[in-house]
């Protein structure tokens, strides 16, 4: 089957997510149209992650419908994710690698090339052997973009991708991002660090409590927030 | 991942195949842990080997269950010593023709401290009878061998119905020779052994023999081809290599010098018909 | 103390029956643990990855399938491979194959509840990041049991113990016959019988090291693949 033209736009229409008697998501509608990075901002526990795995294809809605480029189609093929704590399979580095290509349909005969193609992009060149689990947090979390890059996706979710590292792995994964951006990959973040938001995104969709504030473009949103809700977020105060 | 899977199915069938091919000039014996344990398929078979390059397989069991498992047709020959039930097997079919190959006797073997005083005498029934009275320990094997046929045999000139006489000093332990042997020494008890089996034991412990020399005391060995009429598996011209052979002038002679420590443990007595 | 020294004896004397029982004892083991492999990796891998109506009872019965009782498997082998039996046309009862056959299937349940709980929770946190590199059911499975590899390692030293000591089924349907289907166990058992106590404790002794000296072995092959792989 071949892949459609495009996944873009995703078009959430009514989406709702239940989990027992909890509306995680509750009646969200959204379009995740080509351009700069998208941030999903919102207090802890608001739905982001729920949001980004719905978006992503990976969690079928309870309530609602989502398509990609105008199509239901489930399969995976132009889309990535980098979950909030991307699990190492017990492998090298490279074998990391090598097997999110292979998963991802990538001809052996160029699997290679591309594994020292990808570690490059994401500066891991050094680590190559290295046991996946004995990394560090931050270059985890690099090797995770590059399996999710691996894919060769057209839209790349991402879920608190700089969370618990330090300035300097931050500044990293940052760039890895701004990099994906430039080579014309959609990227859709979950984050609370309103200063990344800022730095990367294009536009930024507030969610609180399950439910959709506010969207608005990143300049927007920051200086002249329409909400109440989302002015309050912005002061740091607590958002219920 | 394919060439690692072929390789272990590779190895797998190495393993088993060879197996396969080595059976051919081979037989399997149904006998008794009296020959085995006693050591003497030990001694005689590299002899047959070298001779006929038929390779002997034992399987050593009691009495009754090898004539069970020749009668399955899992056996080509038994080698047993319990006459009565061997005429059986032959009255049913089971066995072409039954030959006498050699025979030993019995002993009842007893602790040193002989609790129930038959030490040394020659009446066999009676110091069973002496036994009984005295409840004093006595191990039977309980699974049908030959041994256990005789003793039970035994028990019954004694005119005692051991079946319901027994006591809780009478012990049934369902197993081969040796490991009655093994019990009888650990609980000083008497036990009724072939002699060979007595004489290559290594465990005898305070163990004696109390009683030997009655009559009663004989015990015959048989050789039986499995009737290939019954089992076409039989490989009846290697089984009759070597009854032939067990027979032979040679194959008795290798029996009768079977010794250890200078003992003869077996007579042949092929030449006896009415054995 | 005296099968101790039985047991240098035997070693040091190279005698050539031992190293043919031992051969023997360690070939049947092996190829019953690779059989049960094969069957029971993948059996429980499948286990671990789908849910079907009574699956919990399946997962008990397996469970309590490790605790077979070897003489009942060795009779029921038997009865199936004797001549008068099923299969008694294979000609299989006492020789090896027959061995292996009842060892393996001893040890088959072992390997797959073993590796269905390994496997299993292994999945639980594989489960999520294998559905969002979009591998293949086969792929998923492969990438589990691979990364499994070294605890699964310890499931087949788990049954190669079971195989390794097991005397009862071997000497039913081996027959325990001098030089063709006797193990290190049956002969231990038959050396006891023959009240040769310090040979039997000599025999064990050497059973115990060999089984020590191959989960050295496996211990081994477990930290190198842990540096490699964590």
């Amino acid at each position: 089957m071949r892949a459609p033209a495009s996944d873009l736009p995703i078009v959430l229409a009514a989406v709702g997510v239940r989990a027992g008697t909890q509306d995680i998501l509750r009646d969200v509608s959204l379009v995740f149209q080509p351009g700069a990075p998208t941030a999903i901002l919102g207090p802890n526990g608001a739905g982001k992650s729920t949001l980004i795995r719905v978006a992503a294809g990976l969690l079928q809605p309870s309530l609602g419908s989502v398509t990609w480029g105008g199509l239901s189609a489930k399969s995976l093929q132009r889309r990535a994710i980098v979950f909030q704590r991307p699990v190492m399979l017990r492998r090298s580095v490279a074998g990391n690698l090598a097997f999110a290509l292979a998963a991802a349909g990538c001809p052996r005969a160029h699997c290679a090339a591309a594994v020292e193609r990808l570690l490059a992009r994401v500066s891991l060149g050094a680590l190559h052997d290295r046991p996946a689990r004995r990394l560090s947090g931050g270059e985890q979390q690099r090797l995770a973009l590059a399996r999710a890059l691996a894919r060769e996706p057209e839209i790349l979710f991402l879920d608190e991708p700089t969370n618990n590292l330090d300035p300097a792995a931050t500044k990293a994964v940052e760039a890895i991002i701004r990099d994906a951006d430039a080579s014309g990959i959609k990227v859709v973040m979950a984050t609370h660090d309103l200063g990344q938001a800022r730095r990367l995104c294009g536009d930024v969709v507030f969610l609180a409590n399950g439910a959709v504030v506010e969207t608005a473009g990143a300049a927007d949103f920051f200086s002249r927030p329409r909400t109440e809700k989302a002015a309050a977020f912005l002061r740091g105060d607590i958002v219920e | 991942m394919l060439r690692r899977r072929l390789f272990i199915a590779g190895l797998v069938f190495a393993t088993l195949a060879p197996c396969a091919y080595a059976q051919d000039k081979s037989i399997v014996v149904a006998s008794t842990t009296s020959t085995q344990d006693s050591g003497l398929f030990g001694h005689i078979l590299p002899l047959f080997k070298a001779k006929t390059g038929i390779e002997v397989k034992v399987v050593a069991q009691g009495t009754g269950q090898a004539l069970d498992t020749a009668r399955r047709g899992d056996a080509d020959v038994v080698f047993v010593h319990a006459k009565a039930q061997e005429e059986k097997f032959l009255a049913e079919g089971f066995g072409v023709k039954r030959f006498p190959v050699m025979y030993n006797d019995f002993v009842l073997i007893g602790p040193k401290a002989d609790p129930a005083g038959v030490k040394g005498t020659k009446d066999i029934v009676a110091a069973l009878k002496t036994i009984k009275a005295k409840a004093a320990p006595f191990v039977s094997r309980g699974d049908r061998s030959g041994t256990h046929s005789a003793e039970l045999r035994l028990w019954k000139v004694a005119e005692i119905d051991i079946a319901k006489d027994k006591g809780p000093w009478y012990r049934e332990i369902g197993q081969g020779m040796g490991a009655a042997l093994n019990t009888a020494a650990s609980m000083e008890g008497y036990v009724i052994s072939d002699r060979g089996t007595w004489i290559s034991f290594k465990n005898k412990g305070d163990l004696v023999i109390a009683v030997e020399g009655d009559k009663r005391l004989f015990n015959q060995y048989g050789v039986m081809l499995v009737n290939p009429e019954k089992h076409p598996s039989v490989k009846k011209e290697l089984g009759q290599a070597f009854i032939d052979w067990l027979i032979s002038p040679e194959g008795q002679k290798a029996i009768a010098d079977y010794k250890i420590d200078g003992q003869q443990l077996f007579y042949p007595n092929a030449n006896d018909p009415s054995a | 103390m005296s099968g101790f020294h039985t047991a240098m004896e035997l070693v040091l004397q190279g005698d050539a029956s031992l190293y043919a029982i031992v051969r023997l004892s360690l070939l049947v083991s092996l190829s019953a643990v690779v059989i049960a492999a094969l069957v029971g990796f993948p059996f429980g891998a499948w286990l671990a990855l789908t849910r079907f109506p009574g699956r919990d009872a399946v997962i008990i019965v397996l469970n309590a399938c490790m605790g077979l009782p070897p003489v009942v498997i060795g009779l029921a082998v038997f009865l199936l491979l004797s001549r008068s039996g099923p299969l008694g046309s294979w000609g299989l009862l006492f020789t090896p194959q027959a061995m292996v056959i009842a060892e393996a299937i001893l040890v088959a349940p072992i390997v797959a509840a073993l590796a269905r709980q390994t496997i299993e929770d292994l999945w639980l946190e594989y489960r999520a990041e294998l559905e969002a590199m979009g591998a293949t059911p086969l792929r998923r499975v492969g990438a589990l049991l691979w990364d499994a590899r070294l605890s699964l390692l310890t499931v087949l030293l788990a049954g190669f113990g079971r195989a390794a000591a097991e005397v009862g089924a071997v000497m039913i349907v081996g027959g325990n016959i001098d030089g063709f289907t006797r193990t290190m166990t049956t002969a231990i058992a038959l050396e006891t019988s023959k009240g040769d106590l310090p040979l039997a404790m000599g025999l064990g002794a050497v059973l115990i090291a060999i089984v020590v000296a191959i989960n050295g072995v496996v211990w081994g092959m477990r930290s190198y693949g842990e540096r490699k792989a964590g």
